[in-house]
């Protein structure tokens, strides 16, 4: 049971500062996240920005970008991914520790982007692998990753590490890899991740009785 | 100064007569200009070597190869018939008739060469292959121009052409694993569609087949509202 937080914050005045383990340690996790460093097109060029001087990544505890994935914990989907790159990204994805985070950056990293009907761009990295936070925008600008990440530290603060509803990592029946696709005679094998995504159901005429 | 394409074209048959039968001089009516010289898959390394070797043309740099597909059809020719003389003035203009023509079924590959020595360019070459299946060959010119390695096998994997005498003719751009040819005109997309909120042309008909019911109805709905809104 957590601490009442208004008997929290009465400690506070008078000097004592009462936490949980639980928020400690996220605390810790969502303050020195170090990101995987690869990036696959454009994006890449703003999210090198990001950490740059000017807009300053390590304020916010990432600046930290680590060439290996075992030293990684959270990954920076900045770009398109092709067809030919989406069984490496799954295997770096794999071969992170956990717990690990994913942000997919730009348009093509959310859905293919302008390269939507193309043959050779997967729609999507969230068809094989977890996405935690989306950050739209061709490319978004480093104030947008950074506010991406904000919202990624937020995420972590509130994950609970017990309990029923608590976060994959720690939770001993999470999944540990997620199957890497195979290259197909005319597309990726499985196109998806059915334990991860699914095509949105859509109702059309059913939104528009609404409006 | 610019190349002048038939000169060159008139060259190379005078030079090289047992090559003049496979040659073509093909003019481009735009303003682009760019004619070009069809030669016969055969003689396309001994033409690119002449080219290259022979001082006064000095093509030295191969900038470019690309495929093109030009699936089985009929091109639309218009044939102009001038009027006569003895016609009222209401045929004033000169009558356009079009003609159908069979036309294509085959790859075809186009070379841009530049003289980096004489700053001129670029010569227009075509290839062309028998047709779109199993006599998709063309000679390779990598062994006369060493640029061309690469964009062969690009045009290898995109089009399906077979460049024979290639030193390694593998796929570039698609995985290994890959069949299709995917610029051909006849490529069909893998279905890995997903439904958006506002499908329109190509990707509206893709969404009818995944949404079979609820698009259908979309579409009704929105010919209604066109047909209200007139």
């Amino acid at each position: 049971m957590a601490i009442d937080d208004k008997l929290a914050e009465d400690l506070k005045t008078q000097g004592v500062h009462v936490t949980s383990f639980e928020s400690l340690i996220n605390w810790g996790r969502s303050s020195s996240l170090w990101p995987l460093q690869f990036g696959l097109a454009c994006c890449a060029i703003e999210m090198i920005a990001a950490t740059m001087a000017k807009y300053d990544m390590a304020r916010f505890g990432a600046e930290v970008f680590r060439p290996s994935p075992r030293q990684a914990d959270l990954m920076l989907v900045a770009g398109t991914v092709t067809k030919k790159m989406a069984p490496q990204v799954v295997r770096l994805y794999n071969q992170m520790a956990e717990p690990k985070y994913v942000i997919a950056m730009g348009a093509c990293a959310i859905s293919g982007g302008p390269f939507k009907d193309g043959y050779n761009v997967l729609k999507g990295i969230d068809r094989y692998i977890p996405v935690d936070v989306f950050i739209p925008g061709c490319p978004p600008r480093p104030e947008a990753l950074l506010e991406g990440l904000i919202n990624l530290q937020g995420i972590i603060k509130k994950e609970k590490l017990i309990g029923k509803d608590r976060a994959r990592h720690a939770d001993p029946e999470g999944y540990a890899d997620l199957p890497v696709p195979e290259y197909g005679a005319h597309d990726l094998e499985p196109p998806m991740n059915p334990n991860v995504w699914n095509a949105p159901d859509s109702n059309p005429k059913g939104k528009g009785d609404e409006a | 100064m610019s190349i002048i394409v038939e000169e060159i074209a008139k060259q190379i048959g005078k030079e090289l007569p047992h090559l003049e039968a496979g040659l073509t001089y093909f003019e481009n009516p735009s303003p682009s200009e760019q004619h070009s010289i069809l030669v016969e898959s055969d003689n396309l390394v001994e033409v690119m070597t002449y080219l290259r070797d022979t001082s006064g043309l000095e093509f030295d740099f191969l900038s470019n190869v690309s495929g093109v597909d030009w699936p089985e059809g009929e091109v639309a020719e218009k044939i102009t018939i001038e009027k006569s003389e003895g016609e009222s003035e209401e045929g004033a203009e000169d009558k356009e008739q079009e003609e159908k023509k069979p036309a294509g079924g085959f790859l075809e590959v186009v070379y841009h060469l530049y003289s980096m020595a004489r700053k001129e360019g670029p010569l227009v070459l075509r290839a062309r292959t028998k047709d779109r299946g199993v006599n998709n060959a063309v000679a390779s010119v990598t062994p006369v121009y060493r640029s061309a390695e690469f964009q062969e096998r690009e045009a290898f994997d995109l089009f399906g052409i077979d460049f024979t005498g290639h030193p390694d003719l593998r796929r570039i751009l698609m995985w290994d694993e890959f069949e299709d040819s995917p610029m051909r005109k006849d490529y069909v997309n893998p279905d890995d569609y997903e439904y958006e909120p506002t499908p329109h042309a190509d990707t509206l008909k893709r969404a009818e087949a995944h949404y079979p019911q609820s698009e259908a109805e979309q579409v009704e709905s929105k010919d209604e509202q066109a047909e209200s809104t007139d």
